[in-house]
């Protein structure tokens, strides 16, 4: 074995600047250095392995974390989770966190002039089956304003973190709704260059899935950095 | 087939209503700990109380984890912290081993560190290595690093005790953290 091969870059335009002047956060919170090449070593390769222990009953239904049951529309949103060769990712810890349906964070420094709810905390957490399969029962987040330029608001969304195979292919993203009109503004959802790759965090709407008489589907695919081929090794010294 | 990753997108500012603390790296391993205390800095030299790292580490013989840590379902070498209103954290840690680079040199012992913050649309990658390993001074990811960002990946002994670190994130500016391409 030779030396170790650099990790590779991702095609131009399918991932976000650090530096996104129009997202005014990313401003002072950017590196300006270069980016150095990684070394792909056993410390990349590897990640960390979660277990069944970590899901709790009731972590893939946020509408049934309280005692009554959330206002507003009950959506479930499902999918499947990819490497970049296409090969599903079983096993792969996902974590959910969104605004209830008035746009609203139950987080104290969320000032937003929109009703909490005590049936709603926001948070769902499941593992992929061996298909890469997930599914989570929620309700449809609304869009809530914030104060990175004039009469800024960010579309409906919920954010996604993912642990797959390897600490590279770790991923946060947002996954977005169909038809929103705010996503043509939004700094954020646009600092992906690229039409085709920002165009794949809106989900799909899916009536094959749609629950009668229940909620409607959404249907939201990912693709990991990385190959799941690669077995884990334990490297001795 | 090949396809092409999903975006990433930023954790934003309300991340820690469930995305917050994951499991503790010291529960992992039955070893004498190494505490380490931090600060996230960003440009304009304020600490940043929204963000959230994460550790991964090989154990004191050099081995990754490859399975769990128990029914927690914890991850073992894995913890995931979020800084305070100070823009701190901290952790108690086993002290990881040496780990392979190739089939010849080794690397230094280091913990594998991802930044998460609002205002970062994606995350940092970076390494956080211990003071006084004599395999720092041959650690070839290290020994490529210009001789004046070299020191921003090397935690400092606090009090002169090699177990009580301190290592500063700094996002962007004078002393700037090296970050890693991915």
């Amino acid at each position: 074995m030779g030396q170790p091969s650099v990790v590779q870059l991702p095609p131009p335009g399918t991932q976000p600047d650090f530096h996104h002047p129009a997202y005014v956060s990313s401003i002072a919170r950017s590196p300006r250095q270069s980016l150095v090449m990684l070394p792909y070593t056993i410390s990349e390769r590897t990640g960390p392995v979660f277990g069944p222990g970590v899901i709790r009953a009731q972590d893939n239904d946020l509408t049934a974390q309280h005692q009554g049951e959330p206002i507003g529309e009950r959506i479930l949103v499902h999918g499947r989770i990819f490497d970049e060769d296409g090969k599903p990712v079983g096993g792969a810890l996902v974590e959910v966190w969104q605004a209830n349906a008035a746009g609203r964070y139950r987080h104290r420094m969320d000032q937003h002039h929109a009703p909490l709810d005590p049936n709603f905390t926001g948070f769902g957490r499941m593992m992929t089956d061996d298909e890469g399969y997930y599914r989570f029962m929620t309700i449809k987040p609304g869009a809530y304003p914030w104060g990175n330029h004039a009469n800024a608001w960010r579309p409906a969304h919920i954010h996604f973190s993912l642990f797959g195979a390897g600490i590279l292919s770790r991923l946060v993203t947002q996954m977005y709704f169909p038809g929103d009109p705010l996503q043509p503004l939004d700094p954020i959802f646009n600092s992906i260059a690229d039409e085709k790759a920002r165009n794949r965090l809106v989900s799909h709407f899916d009536i094959a899935t749609t629950q009668p008489n229940y909620a409607l589907a959404f249907g939201f695919d990912i693709v990991l950095r990385g190959s799941n081929q690669t077995p884990f090794e334990a490297v001795k010294r | 087939m090949k396809l092409v990753a999903t975006g990433s997108q930023t954790v934003g500012p309300f991340f820690s209503i469930g995305f917050g603390h994951l499991g503790s790296l010291a529960a992992a391993v039955d070893s004498k700990p190494v505490t380490v205390h931090g600060k996230v800095i960003d440009g304009e030299g304020e600490s940043v109380p929204d963000a959230v790292l994460e550790f991964w580490q090989a154990d004191p013989l050099g081995n990754y984890a490859t399975a769990s840590a128990d029914v927690s379902g914890l991850a073992a070498g894995f913890a995931r912290i979020a800084t305070d209103d100070d823009g701190c954290f901290g952790f108690s840690t086993c002290r990881p081993g040496a780990v392979a680079f190739d089939g010849i040199q080794m690397q230094a012992p280091h913990l594998v560190v991802l930044v998460f913050a609002r205002g970062l649309l994606r995350h940092l990658i970076t390494r956080m290595y211990l003071p006084d390993e004599p395999g720092n001074a041959t650690d070839p990811l290290l020994q490529s690093l210009p001789d004046d960002r070299r020191p921003t990946l090397i935690a400092r002994k606090m009090s002169g005790s090699a177990d009580s670190l301190h290592w500063e994130v700094v996002l962007q500016g004078e002393n700037e953290t090296v970050f890693f391409a991915w």
